[in-house]
């Protein structure tokens, strides 16, 4: 059984590579490479895959899954910029990939082999109109 | 792997009638949708695509280059137009949402390689909301 929590933070970016051009930073990141920034009110599900405790009825206490995203995650991401406040995004370009595998990578040890649940999904809203899933695995 | 979901939106009319069937069997099948000057929807359409997310640029497609095609294919041939008058694949076919995924495939297949030269993004899937009430999605 899946269970999925909701949570918002809005943060500032800018898509671009120091050592892109202009112009080729504007053909892979369109007006997200404008110099000085901009933002977004993200949206991220996270998803987590477990059979609900006889006892408790539950997969996984809502309470501490709320915790654990706003501690690894919306504490260290909420209105800041990314690119200047936020490790690795600076010297990884924070696009909604990046993103979305970097709050992966801080939730997916919050969730061990052999614990009640596992991390089944990751989904980063960047605008209502553009959102990824990742779930783990290789990248290439 | 990742995924990456954008949504497009267009507005158009349309009138189920199909020529194999009587009016009175175009009435009964089709109910008001068969009405006969027609009628329009909001119609929200979602492209999913999955690839590698390229670890130089941070992208797992030039996002650019998606919104050019589906603009230039789907949004602007369909956007305040009648589908049944005015889409060439709809002189012979029904435009009920069904065929229109049918529709938005093909063109987005016919047309991808133009913008997309390796293998990757692959299209995964196509999901077309006729009213917050109808959705139509397809796997590729």
């Amino acid at each position: 059984m899946l269970i999925t929590r909701k949570a918002e933070f809005s943060a500032s970016h800018v898509c671009a590579r120091p050592d892109w051009s202009e112009e080729q930073n504007r053909l892979v990141y369109g007006a997200a490479a404008n110099p000085h920034g901009h933002g977004h009110n993200y949206s991220l599900e996270v998803t987590l895959e477990g059979e609900p405790d006889p006892a408790t009825g539950m997969i996984f206490d809502l309470k501490a899954l709320k915790e654990i995203v706003n501690h690894q995650v919306i504490d260290a991401l909420d209105h800041r910029h990314l690119n200047k406040e936020v490790k690795p995004f600076d010297h990884i370009v924070p696009t909604v990939e990046n993103v979305a595998i970097e709050i992966w990578n801080r939730l997916a040890p919050q969730f061990p082999a052999g614990g009640p649940a596992k991390l089944r999904n990751v989904r980063l809203y960047e605008t209502d109109d553009l959102y990824v899933d990742y779930a783990g695995g290789e990248l290439s | 792997m990742i995924r990456l979901t954008r949504r497009y939106r267009f507005s158009a009319s349309h009138r189920l009638h199909s020529d194999r069937f009587s009016a009175a069997e175009n009435a009964d099948l089709y109910g008001k949708c068969n009405h006969p000057y027609g009628h329009g929807h909001d119609y929200v359409l979602e492209v999913s695509v999955t690839g590698p997310v390229d670890p130089k640029s941070g992208t797992a497609v030039l996002l650019p280059a998606l919104d050019e095609l589906v603009d230039k294919w789907i949004v602007q041939p369909f956007e305040h137009r009648d589908l049944n008058t005015e889409v060439p694949e709809f002189a012979q076919r029904v435009p009920t949402s069904e065929n229109l995924v049918d529709v938005i495939e093909e063109r987005l297949k016919a047309n991808w390689t133009a913008y997309f030269a390796s293998q990757w993004p692959r299209l995964e899937k196509i999901r077309l909301q006729e009213t917050q009430r109808n959705l139509f999605e397809r796997t590729i």
